[in-house]
């Protein structure tokens, strides 16, 4: 794991960011990047340079989701990891999020030793 | 105007009576019926719309029945969930600086003491038997700076997390500002269809696309919702992630 790459943080609030940033800069992860939601999001994982994506579900403008069905479609962004830390916890929105080809899925309130475990197994799998 | 007509015909008619002609007064006597039933239908008219408004005005209160039955207890569950996450957030945040500050204060102390030895050391006052003594302190000092600053990294890891509430308590009480919105909405329609000054129209309820946070107690009775990450890891391995 290339404690170097680019993270992109997407949520409408701006505590989570601040919290995940916080987190990552913690796990040793300094290079981020912030984004409030999938429609701010998609340009700039369109330019180029991200290695992986932290994103919200529910979101003003373009959710979570979306964004990572928007991902999946585009054949430069179909292999990002992508991590989905939300709120929402319905088993068919956990299904739908599987099923959409996210890499790991952490419901909020989340411990920093739940978000360190599943960063560590997404990046194990694709280094593996 | 109706007033107008009405003595016009019964003028024509009792002339057309005085003058004998039959045929002529019954022309005019059914004119005469027929106005009245003109305003008879005119009258059924109205009640059928004050019906068919009450009636819209019924469906309307079913709705504000539903509210008051499952969406305010709900809403009040949800508020109850903001100030116990509220009051959560803050006792952790508060466990983890009255744990720190004994901690700092200790390094702070020790530091102080050191650094006037030190002082002392640097002016040649200091005896070889109290130097070899400073040493040893400044090693446990070295020796415990790493583990209490490992315990002040925790420490503010626990009150940054602990700051995640907002955003949580914050999608909550949006859903509750939601429903008093739909609530007044509901209001303002009822006392217009009761002042009955225009027509009903169904005021639209907003459907929320998005659950949201699990408040419990609340969103967890149909056991569709996944409690804690353990649930959301035991899904997702059985999906074979």
């Amino acid at each position: 794991m290339d404690k170097n790459m680019r993270i992109l943080v997407v949520d409408d609030f701006s505590t989570m960011r601040r919290i995940v940033k916080n987190l990552l800069r913690d796990l040793g992860f300094t290079n981020t990047v912030e984004a409030d939601d999938g429609k701010t999001a998609l340009p700039i994982l369109e330019a180029g340079g991200i290695d992986f994506l932290v994103t919200d579900w529910n979101m003003p403008g373009m959710t979570g989701i979306e964004l990572l069905q928007a991902v999946r479609a585009n054949p430069k962004l179909v292999s990002l990891p992508v991590l989905m830390v939300t709120a929402e916890a319905k088993r068919e929105q956990i299904i739908m999020a599987a099923q959409a080809g996210v890499n790991g899925y952490v419901i909020k309130p989340f411990t920093a030793a739940t978000l360190k475990e599943k960063i560590e197994k997404i990046f194990e799998r694709i280094d593996g | 105007m109706t007033n107008e007509i009405s003595l016009t015909l019964a003028k024509e008619l009792v002339f057309a009576l005085e003058q004998g002609n039959e045929a002529d007064a019954d022309v005019l006597l059914d004119k005469i019926a027929a106005q009245k039933e003109g305003q008879l239908f005119k009258e059924v008219g109205r009640l059928t719309r004050q019906l068919h408004d009450s009636m819209a005005g019924f469906s309307l209160d079913s709705k504000i029945t539903s509210m008051t039955e499952n969406d305010i207890p709900d809403a009040k569950e949800r508020l109850h969930y903001v100030i116990s996450m509220t009051e959560q957030a803050a006792n952790q945040t508060l466990n983890a600086v009255e744990e720190l500050m004994p901690v700092s204060k200790k390094l702070n102390d020790q530091a102080a003491k050191l650094s006037s030895k030190w002082d002392r050391f640097l002016d040649r006052e200091m005896p070889f038997e109290e130097f070899k003594s400073m040493s040893e302190e400044i090693a446990l000092h070295f020796n415990e700076s790493k583990e209490s600053l490992l315990q002040v990294q925790n420490g503010l890891n626990d009150i940054l997390l602990a700051q995640g509430f907002q955003d949580i308590t914050g999608q909550v009480i949006k859903r509750v500002i939601d429903l008093v919105q739909d609530l007044e909405l509901s209001m303002v329609e009822l006392i217009r269809i009761s002042g009955n000054t225009a027509t009903a129209t169904t005021a639209e309820t907003k459907e929320l696309e998005l659950p949201g946070p699990v408040v419990p107690g609340v969103d967890d009775k149909a056991g569709d919702v996944a409690k804690n990450q353990d649930d959301v890891d035991d899904l997702l391995s059985s999906l074979g992630f």
